[in-house]
This record gives structure tokens, sequence and C-alpha cells, in this order.
């Protein structure tokens, strides 16, 4: 033992968390790599050609599940994140209240049952509701994703309601400013950093959902990843790796984004 | 006076409701409330051509674990069934233990680095967290497929002459659940251990404690809340995983998500798939139980 005695390693553990990020890592960069290919295969490389990503954009049902997906998100985390800040200014700065519990289990709900079981659920209630109305439009999608977006925009909103500063909307009150005054005027500009993250985690999760959308979809209402996910079973080429490409891009834009506005002090 | 308060109170409590009330009738409409007429479901009797007839019966309950032979009507344990929940506790429970051999080590080297660098590996375990599902796990279909990198690379290089089958196995799924929600586990650890106080780990090997011994007894007991969040935050999305077994299972290792969308699909057993998907909902519930004690007994600074 040369190096000095060092307390906090432990044999092996460097092997294993390199190990470990390497192969978080390899796939998705093979995954990108890969749809750059100009050849079909998705392991054997060709050469470097934008040739999956003109197919993709050429592709008219890459297209129509494109716009659904973003109409849908757009949609769904406008109303989501909506509801969330009004049940965000609720829920924080009052004191324990009767039905709290209730209110929190139910803002969670999306988070803690199985999405298949949340899935199969809609299935069943939508299902009612077409038969009884006769309607099969995108609303059925956006109320499904605006339901399990709320708890993803709620928590960020309300982290940064908790965290700010109570004394200048108590200023502001004292000084007879209405409450809606107060919040356009005082909360408001010191909230948006929270509302904007909510509201950005709320897009890329409605935009990834894969599973309830595909239960709750009428036919004809692919998504990108439902389209995706019935692509797998034909033969696979790299026009796939294009999509996914694209899609981990905006995820990981959002991510960072996301990252830096959360630690915007206020 | 005591009439001045009670009065604000009440307007206070309105206001909060009016302003929950959008919220809540969104979760009661496409959450809560389909769960209960799920719940209904499980026990009426299924229509002819999927959708159900409004008639009460025990059918499906009994269904879920039981079958009743069609040529000698005697009892017996529905094998098909038995064998599927058996292979979903199974692979996630090795999911769970997978995820914390790898990602205990992780989470120790991210909490053992400098503060200024700590945050970077971290969001370098978060990114593939917040990416999708479907495109990671198509990721690694990729790498294992029959065509795919890794056979690719063994028939290259002259190790195997024609590719092994890893795809559409039970191990397929495995290496794809490890990988999808092995960042479920740093999480929690990583925040475990990095409030870990190694003057402790310091006093340990002042008492000539060995590095494993310091491991067992010192920082193992005091990661403990960690291990225990990580490893319910894995196995529950693992049991209720319904991509994963369908993409790297290719409808051969059907896992109970996979049971209960067939029920919906050729099946045409709506309330066998409704009361499949509650005992789902229960056994997640009761694991997390299990979590909500043992994060209630962390410092709440965390919480």
């Amino acid at each position: 033992m040369a190096s000095p005695f060092n307390i906090r390693r432990q044999t092996g553990f460097t092997t294993i968390a390199v190990t470990c990020f390497v192969l978080l890592y390899m796939p998705i960069i093979l995954l990108v790599v890969y749809s750059f290919n100009s050849g079909n295969s998705i392991a054997i490389w060709e050469g470097f050609s934008w040739r999956w990503y003109q197919s993709a954009w050429q592709n008219e049902q890459v297209q129509e599940a494109t716009v659904r997906s973003l109409i849908i998100a757009l949609w769904a985390s406008g109303i989501s994140t909506s509801v969330a800040v009004l049940a965000a200014l609720a829920t924080t700065r009052t004191r324990k209240f009767k039905g709290q519990s209730a209110v929190f289990a139910m803002i969670n709900q999306p988070l803690m049952v199985p999405e298949i079981v949340t899935a199969v659920a809609l299935l069943i209630f939508f299902a009612m509701i077409k038969v009884a109305t006769g309607y099969t439009g995108l609303a059925y999608l956006i109320i499904a994703h605006s339901a399990f977006c709320i708890p993803f925009a709620y928590l960020p909103i309300r982290a940064r309601l908790q965290g700010m500063d109570l004394s200048l909307e108590q200023a502001a009150a004292d000084l007879y400013a209405t409450p809606f005054q107060v919040f356009r005027r005082i909360t408001l500009p010191q909230l948006w950093p929270g509302i904007l993250a909510g509201a950005m985690l709320a897009f890329v999760i409605s935009l990834d959902d894969v599973v309830i959308t595909e239960f709750v979809k009428s036919a004809g209402q692919d998504t990108l990843p439902t389209y995706m996910l019935g692509q797998l079973r034909r033969v696979v080429t790299p026009e796939i790796n294009a999509i996914s490409t694209v899609l981990l891009g905006i995820s990981v834009t959002f991510v960072i984004a996301f990252t830096v506005l959360s630690k915007i002090k206020n | 006076m005591a009439d001045l308060t009670t009065a604000a109170d009440r307007r206070a409590a309105r206001t909060r409701w009016l302003l929950l009330a959008p919220a809540l009738v969104i979760l009661v409409f496409a959450a809560s409330g389909p769960l209960l007429i799920t719940l209904v479901y499980s026990f009426l009797t299924p229509g002819d051509y999927g959708g159900v007839e409004w008639q009460f019966s025990w059918s499906a309950w009994f269904n879920v674990f039981m079958e009743r032979d069609i040529f000698e009507d005697t009892l017996g344990f529905s094998d098909a069934h038995l064998s599927i929940f058996w292979r979903s506790v199974k692979l996630s429970l090795m999911t769970t233990v997978l995820c914390l051999f790898f990602g205990f080590p992780t989470a120790y080297f991210i909490a053992t680095r400098p503060k200024k660098q700590r945050d970077l590996w971290m969001l370098l375990i978060i990114i593939p967290f917040w990416t999708n599902l479907l495109i990671r796990t198509f990721a690694v279909v990729e790498l294992i497929r029959n065509e795919g990198t890794v056979n690719t690379v063994l028939i290259a290089l002259g190790i195997v002459d024609e590719p092994i089958q890893m795809l559409f196995t039970e191990f397929s799924i495995l290496v794809g659940m490890v990988y999808v929600y092995l960042p479920l586990m740093v999480l929690p650890l990583y925040a475990s251990m990095e409030r870990l106080d190694f003057s402790l780990v310091e006093a340990g090997y002042d008492l000539y404690a060995s590095r494993f011994q310091v491991l067992r007894r010192v920082i193992l007991p005091l990661v403990k809340p960690g291990v225990i969040a990580g490893s319910i935050l894995v196995f529950v999305p693992s049991l209720g995983a319904y991509v994963t077994p369908r993409v790297m299972g290719g409808g051969n290792q059907l896992m109970i998500g996979n049971l209960i969308e067939l029920q919906f699909g050729q099946g045409r057993n709506w309330p066998l798939g409704a009361a499949l998907s509650i005992t789902l909902l229960a056994i997640v519930m009761v694991a997390l139980m299990a979590y909500v004690r043992t994060a209630g007994d962390e410092d709440p600074r965390h919480g």
C-alpha cells in the first residue's frame, strides 16, 4: 500500500460504479450512433448519413403521430400545470386541514398505482363513456394524460412555494392589495421558475407515455411512443433509432433545463 | 372575537376547496373514479365479445388463482396464472438484488466524490431516469438481439458461430428491467449516503476494523433506510412492468402486466382482467406501506 490509507475507499466499488455508468450509457450511445448509419443494420456500421432522419420525416404515420403527441402533451401540460398551481396554493402555508391526507393521496395516486392498473381502469371507464356518447376523439387521451401529469407538475410548484418568503405577501396584504393582486404581483413573479419546471416535467412525462396511451387510444390515434411500440414487432430499421434520438434529445434538454430552473434562487 | 375567527376560517376553507376543485375533478374523473369502477367490474360476468354482463359473479376472483377442469369438473390451482405470478415475483426480486449490487457501489462512489462533482454525477443518473422507458428498453433490445451489437461482435471475433438467442427469454426481461429501473435504486441510496458521517467510519478503522467490517457494521446500518427505499422503489414498478416484458419477452414470457392486458384482448375476460389489476394493486400497496413506514423513520430534513 503505497498510497495513503483512504477511509472512504471500498474495495471494488469504483470498478462497479464505472461499469455501471458505462452500461447505463453504452446502449443509448449505440442507439444514437446507429441512427446515422447509412446501411439498414442497427449493428454493422456502413457510413454516416441523414438518410433515416429523412425517411422518418417523410413517413406520414410518423408525422401524424408526432403532431398528435405534441397536441396531447401541450394540452396535458397546460391543464395539469394550471390546476397544479391552484392546488399547490391551496395546500401550502395552511395548517393541517380536514381531508388533507385524502387530497395528497389523490394527487399522488398516479405515482403509486402501477401504470398498467390505471391504464386498464381508464380503458374500462372510457369504454362505457364511448358507448354512451359515441365520442371517440382525442379528449380521452388529453384528460388521461392531464391526470397522471398532475403530481409531476404539482411537486416542483409546491417545493417553490414552500421555499418562498411570506413577508412580501403579508406586506402587500397590509397595503390593502386584494388576494388576486397579491398573487398576480407578488406570488406569481417569484413562482414562475417552479411553474415552468412543473410544466416542462409534465410535458416530457406526457410525451413519453406508452402504457396508458396504448390502452386509452381509439383506432388510428397512435402517438409517437405507441407507434414505435407497434413497429418493434416488425423488421427494425435505423428509422426507429432516428425517432428515438429526437425524443431523447427533447427529454435531455428538458431535464437539464428543469435542473437549472429548480436551482434558481428567489 | 371567536365568531370572527371561525368565519375567517370558514372562508379560508372554502377558498382552499375551490382552489383544489379543478385538480380533484380531473383526478376523480381519470384516476380514482375509474379505479373504483374496475373494482366493480371484477365482480361482474364477462360479455361474449369483451365488456361485461351486469350480473354479479365471484368467478373472476376465483379465476385469479384457481381453475375448474372442464372435463372432470374438479377444482385446481391455475398453473398458467401461478407460473406467471411466480415469474413476476422472481424476476422482480432478482431485478431488485441486481440493482442493489450495481446501485450501492455507484451511489457510494458518487457520495464520496468532492462536493462540486456530485451534482454532475447525479445528473448522469437522473437523465436516464427521465428519458423514455420504451426507448431505453429498445436500446437494450438492439444490443442483445440476434443481429444486434453483442452477437455481431461475438461472431466477428469468432467466439461463436451463430448468434446466441438472448432476446425473448427471462434473461432478457431481467437485463431490461435492471437497466431501466437502476436509477430508482441509486437516487434514494445516494440521498442517505450523502449525509453519511465519515467520522464514524474513521472510528471503525481506528478500532482495527477491516474494510469489509466497516462496510458491514458501520456503513450498512447507517444507510439501511436508503437500501430499503431503493429496493421498494425498484420492486414495485418491476412487479407491474408491462412495456419491458412485452418488448423483451416477445409474448412468450408473460408477467402480471401482460396477463392483465391479455384479458382485454384475446382473453375477452374483462372481469378477470379487473380482478388481476386489483390484486396487483393490493400487492403494490402493501409494499408501499412498508416504504412509507421506513421513510417516516428517516431524518425529516430529507423527507
